[in-house]
């Protein structure tokens, strides 16, 4: 039975938004030459190369559902398992079910800690015994993990490398049949990067992730990747579920504060006067509360809210969404004072134009005026706070679940698996693994994201941007 | 041997569109104790030749071949430690625009001795005493309260009177002003104008005077040089140059100069623009442009041909072995038409269209916690006027008067402090909002900035619908999209155009879109708040020709609100002259401008730049600047300025004299 989760449905929202503006972007000119010099970036576009990769995998673990339960004997089969699982959850079967019993290291053969077993002949001795699911496909681990494990990795770099040469080769073609050239003539053009798009850096990080990922799947077979968390839980499978909750923290938020901050924002820089102070008063005062001391009762106030009406929630996985929703609107409400105030000296500026007062002699309404000219005007602000604000926010999460208000404890996200971490990393012998997984995948997300903010920047910030059209217009009138 | 050589200097920039070829082999000379002026249309190279000479390019830039050699030692061979002594140490430059060129965080005291003490050996207090000299020496009162004053406290003429004082600062032999004064009012440049000839003539500096209004190079130079995209094409001495100019491109440039001669018909025009400087040129560059070229222009590179007096052109039409075909040529075109349309345009009778009594338009100062007012910024004080249907009503004055502030309180898009605005008998500031609505479409506004004016982001098409569908004139879309084609003919461009964005589009272009937009409701009054003053003077002149066409057969009415004298001898039927939120003086134009009575309008008059040097009347320049409407000064508001004033001047504002007919003046001198 498909489930749509409330921030499933915003993210299908978000989407269906994305799409639509890919629309009304592509009949405007403008616009679109801002877009092209994105995509003249390398770094952008290799940064927007693995953001897809990472937009995929969140994807994917946003169509939820409740698998029907099996017909137990003497039972017949008609009702539908509690848990709600994810279209990932179901690619990555072996990896959710493969539990240990607590932790194990990367592609360990055994386990992380000594425990008591009772040998054949009645004796107990203490020892690291065999995982049940990690390498247990070897008889001898110590004589055959070395050959298993470089055998499954040349196996995974096999497949990287022809997944690859598939990618570059409908590439090559695409590009022959659009200039009519040859193969090797398009080749050459993507490799030299003469295209206008930055192809070549596409396909290098594909190559690059294809590379890197082919080997990890290839393991994921028989071993566990990064190693087990306390439970004996997959550490993979955790990096990647927690890839969803940075996405949908980084995004709903947006959404969550966009309408406050651009409304308010252009409200208060156009009509001026008493709305003005009003909403000046408003966030100043906003902005003078911490942050983090106005987002902690917030949550603990949710939290009460939630946990007094156990039975507003079906599942126990609806009532961990409705608790992440909270947090991105709540983080969200709390944050849109810096946008906010950009937009209203933005549109300050803006009224004063010539193009806005031709139209208050044309008497248009207020409304109309905002609408049409002011707010087309500021979207490149919008757009480069929105890119910006986004890694920050993955950030923001991962430092709330660390101090005990950010997601659900059920949640998995970057942020728990680095709360776990503390516990782990005071250990003696220390447990690494989950921590270093956290952070590189949170890093990569987060560098990305920074990177393509980037690139989005400079297309479309008229200070930078400016400067390059000037130059050109210049060679024109010149 | 000359000053400064300039001998085939070539310089490219690169760009998007490709290699721009800003300055191609440009040669000439600058002496010692001489102006040398270039000439021309913005996108010409002249700036880029001036920072080339300094070594002052853009990243983008390079300097491909050439020699400049000042006193004989070639500037161009000089390691970059070199040239930063040459530099302010042996020629100095001023810019266009003092409010950027000076650091608002220093003092100007400080930004002087900083030059002294860099290139001069002088140091400390030293150096202080002779910033003071120098800040005396630029004219500027009380320079020792002033040395320590930051740029912000300084008025624009003064700055720039600072920045002449930082570029003396080195004793250079070689000044370069660049537009020095294009960012000045008319009688602040008469001052600064002044001080420039006057101190070259004291140090026997030589200066290379960088200027695209003819009237200031007429003033100024000894020897003029015009260019054309990136070359020169005509360089004389001043008086051959404005008695008999010679290449066609000057020719122009000195018909479109809208004058009170020309009023009635249509000023000349040079079609198209200046071609990119990214194309390589086969033949003459103004070729495409000019209506005197023919075969032999667009395929040969016309050479330098040098009269006896050393006036030299660069046009085939001079060409001695051509002798028959360019007499032919120039005999075709010493008829250059001028239509003088003697049907004067009389004074339709009838009520009048729009008549202001009293405006006033007060701006309170706010001050301290609670926000009490503590003064009044009085930017429009009592101004009275009338206009009727199918004339120009011109408002003079210089920036900061109120002028533009003045219109929009006409259109009620500042709501005015006291007085009235009545449109057709209509009260409009009494007026509820939605019946001031349905008035709208009878008064629209074309402003100064062609660049600000339209929405980037918007299409033609959208932008000239706007108006429509807020005010609703055109029911229907097919109604509207032919209305928009119907326009766009109208005012010169194509019905294909609508789809276009803004940025597409030339100044000259973008104007005549603001003025479709404006007419697209059908107004019958015009308010033009500076139309022309961002554009170069063959667009100017473009701009003029349609705007007067359109009055002519639409019957418009126009406010023309405007610093620039010329174009009102041209347009305008009747004056007011605005001094500090007041008009000083009222008349038709020629009352005015054959008999200015108040003497604010003489001097404004009088520091008006003339072609005919010889002829004019005597400068009278302005002491100070225009004081601040925030705190005016008691009595008169011009007395502390005023070269005739009286004992009783500071005591009560002049009353209103009457002098016959729209005449009318407020001077003590005429009561």
């Amino acid at each position: 039975m498909p489930i749509i989760l409330w921030t499933d449905a915003l993210v299908f929202l978000l989407i269906a938004c994305g799409i639509g503006s890919g629309f009304y972007i592509g009949r405007r000119e403008y616009l679109l030459a801002s877009w092209r010099r994105v995509g003249e970036s390398r770094a952008g576009m290799a940064a927007l190369t693995v953001l897809a990769a990472f937009i995929v995998l969140g994807l994917l673990d946003s169509l939820h559902y409740r698998p029907r339960l099996e017909a137990v004997a003497g039972q017949p089969a008609n009702g539908y398992s509690s848990e709600v699982r994810s279209a990932l959850d179901a690619l990555l079967l072996p990896l959710r079910s493969g539990t240990e019993k607590t932790y194990s290291a990367p592609l360990a053969t055994h386990l992380y800690a000594r425990e008591t077993v009772e040998l054949p002949d009645g004796t107990q001795a203490r020892v690291f015994p065999r995982l049940r699911h990690g390498g247990a496909h070897l008889q001898d681990p110590v004589e055959e993990w070395a050959r298993d494990v470089s055998w499954k990795v040349a196996r995974g770099l096999a497949f990287a490398v022809l997944a690859g040469l598939t990618f570059a080769a409908i590439a090559v073609q695409a590009a022959a049949l659009r200039w009519g050239v040859g193969w090797p003539a398009a080749w050459r053009r993507i490799r030299r990067g003469e295209t206008q798009f930055a192809w070549n850096a596409v396909l290098a990080t594909l190559a690059v992730l294809l590379l890197l990922g082919g080997p990890v799947a290839a393991l994921a077979g028989g071993y566990h990747v990064f190693g087990t968390d306390k439970v004996g839980q997959d550490v993979l499978y955790l990096t990647l579920k927690s890839i969803r909750t940075g996405l949908v923290i980084g995004t709903i938020t947006t959404l969550a504060m966009l309408p406050f901050a651009v409304a308010l924002g252009i409200v208060a820089g156009y009509l001026g006067g008493w709305v003005d102070d009003v909403i000046q008063y408003l966030y100043t005062t906003l902005n003078s509360i911490p942050g983090v001391l106005l987002i902690a009762a917030s949550v603990l106030m949710m939290q009460v809210v939630i946990d007094t009406h156990p039975d507003w929630f079906a599942t126990s996985a609806q009532r961990a969404d409705a608790r992440l929703l909270a947090l991105c609107f709540i983080l969200g409400v709390t944050s849109w004072t810096g946008l906010c105030r950009l937009l209203r000296a933005e549109t300050l500026k803006l009224r004063e134009l010539d193009y806005v007062q031709a139209a208050q002699a044309f008497g248009a309404s207020a409304t109309g005026i905002m609408g049409r000219h002011i707010l087309p005007n500021v979207m490149h602000i919008v757009l480069i706070a929105v890119v910006m604000d986004f890694s920050g926010l993955v950030l923001a999460e991962a430092v709330l679940s660390y101090i005990g208000i950010g997601v659900d404890p059920s949640t998995i996200s970057f942020g728990t698996m680095i709360n776990t971490a503390r516990l782990e990393l005071a250990r003696e012998p220390v447990v690494w693994w989950s921590l270093v997984a956290a952070f590189a995948f949170m890093f990569v997300l987060v560098l990305a994201a920074n990177l393509f903010s980037d690139a989005v920047r400079d297309a479309f910030d008229p200070r930078i941007a400016g400067r390059r059209i000037a130059a050109t217009a210049q060679g024109q009138a010149a | 041997m000359s000053l400064l050589r300039v001998e085939g200097l070539r310089t490219c920039l690169l760009s998007a569109a490709g290699i721009v070829r800003a300055v191609d082999d440009v040669s000439f000379d600058v002496e010692a104790g001489e102006t040398f002026a270039l000439l021309g249309e913005s996108g010409c190279g002249k700036s880029m030749t001036a920072l080339s000479l300094m070594r002052l390019l853009p990243d983008a830039g390079s300097i491909v071949g050439g020699q400049v050699l000042l006193d004989g030692r070639d500037l161009l061979a000089l390691s970059e430690a070199e040239m930063r002594d040459v530099r302010g140490r042996e020629m100095a430059m001023i810019f266009q625009e003092p409010a950027t060129s000076l650091n608002p965080v220093l003092s100007v005291g400080r930004q002087i001795v900083e030059v002294l003490e860099r290139h001069t050996p002088m140091q400390g207090t030293a150096a202080r005493r002779r910033a003071l000299e120098l800040v005396d020496a630029v004219g500027i009162p009380d320079p020792a309260r002033r040395l320590d004053e930051f740029p912000f406290q300084l008025s624009g003429g003064m700055k720039q009177r600072v920045m002449i004082a930082m570029a003396l600062a080195g004793d250079p032999r070689l000044l370069i002003a660049d537009e020095p004064t294009t960012a000045l009012d008319v009688t602040i440049q008469a001052q600064v104008l002044g001080l420039l000839g006057q101190l070259q003539r004291d140090r026997n500096m030589g200066m290379l005077l960088i200027s695209h209004d003819l009237g200031i190079v007429s003033q100024l130079a000894q020897r003029v040089g015009v260019m054309y995209a990136g070359e020169l094409v005509e360089v004389a001495a001043r008086g051959a140059f404005f008695a008999s100019p010679k290449h066609p491109y000057t020719h122009k440039l000195f018909a479109a100069l809208p004058r009170p001669e020309r009023r009635g018909g249509t000023l000349e025009t040079i079609p198209g623009s200046v071609p990119p400087l990214t194309t390589i040129f086969s033949g003459c560059r103004f070729a495409e442009r000019c209506p005197r070229a023919w075969a032999r222009c667009r395929e040969e590179v016309p050479a330098w041909h040098v009269a006896s007096d050393g006036h030299a052109v660069r046009c085939h039409l001079y060409d001695p072995e051509q002798a028959g075909e360019s007499g032919r040529h120039r005999a075709a075109a010493s008829v250059a038409p001028f239509s003088t349309d003697t049907g004067a345009t009389s004074p339709p009778a009838g009520a009048p269209l729009l008549e202001v009594a009293d405006l006033k338009m007060h701006f309170p100062i706010r001050k301290g916690v609670f926000q009490r007012v503590a003064g009044q910024v009085k930017a429009v004080d009592g101004v009275s006027l009338r206009l009727t249907l199918g004339r120009t009503l011109a408002l003079v004055g210089e920036s900061g008067c109120g002028k533009t502030t003045a219109g929009k309180a006409i259109l009620q898009l500042l709501r005015p402090t006291g007085g009235s605005v009545r449109f057709e008998g209509e009260e409009l500031t009494a007026l509820p909002p939605a019946r001031l609505r349905a008035l709208r479409a009878d008064m629209q506004i074309v402003f100064q900035d062609p660049y600000g004016s339209l929405d980037p982001r918007m299409r033609v098409g959208d932008i000239i619908e706007e108006g429509m569908a807020a005010l609703d004139t055109a029911s229907g879309r097919a109604a509207r999209d032919r209305r928009i084609d119907e326009l766009l003919e109208r005012v010169g461009l194509s019905a294909g155009m609508r789809g276009r964005y803004p940025h597409e589009f030339s100044g000259g272009q973008r104007q005549r879109i603001a003025i479709a937009r404006a007419l697209a409701v059908a107004p019958r009054l015009l308010v033009c708040d500076e139309p022309t003053s961002a554009l170069d003077v063959s667009v100017q002149a473009q701009i003029l020709n349609l705007l007067k066409e359109l009055q002519a057969s639409l019957g418009l009415a126009y406010l023309f609100i405007t610093h620039n004298i010329a174009v009102v001898e041209y347009l305008a039927h009747e004056i007011a002259v605005m001094y500090l939120g007041r008009i000083v003086e009222r008349g038709t134009v020629e009352e005015i401008l054959q008999d200015p009575k108040h003497p604010y309008t003489e001097a404004l008059l009088s520091a008006v730049p003339r072609l005919d040097a010889e002829g004019q009347r005597p400068v009278i320049v302005l002491k100070g600047d225009m004081p601040s409407p925030a705190n005016p000064p008691a009595g008169c508001h011009f007395h502390p300025r005023c070269p005739r004033v009286m004992p009783q001047c500071a005591r009560a504002y002049p009353a209103e004299t009457l002098l016959g007919g729209a005449r009318s003046v407020r001077c003590f001198l005429y009561e």
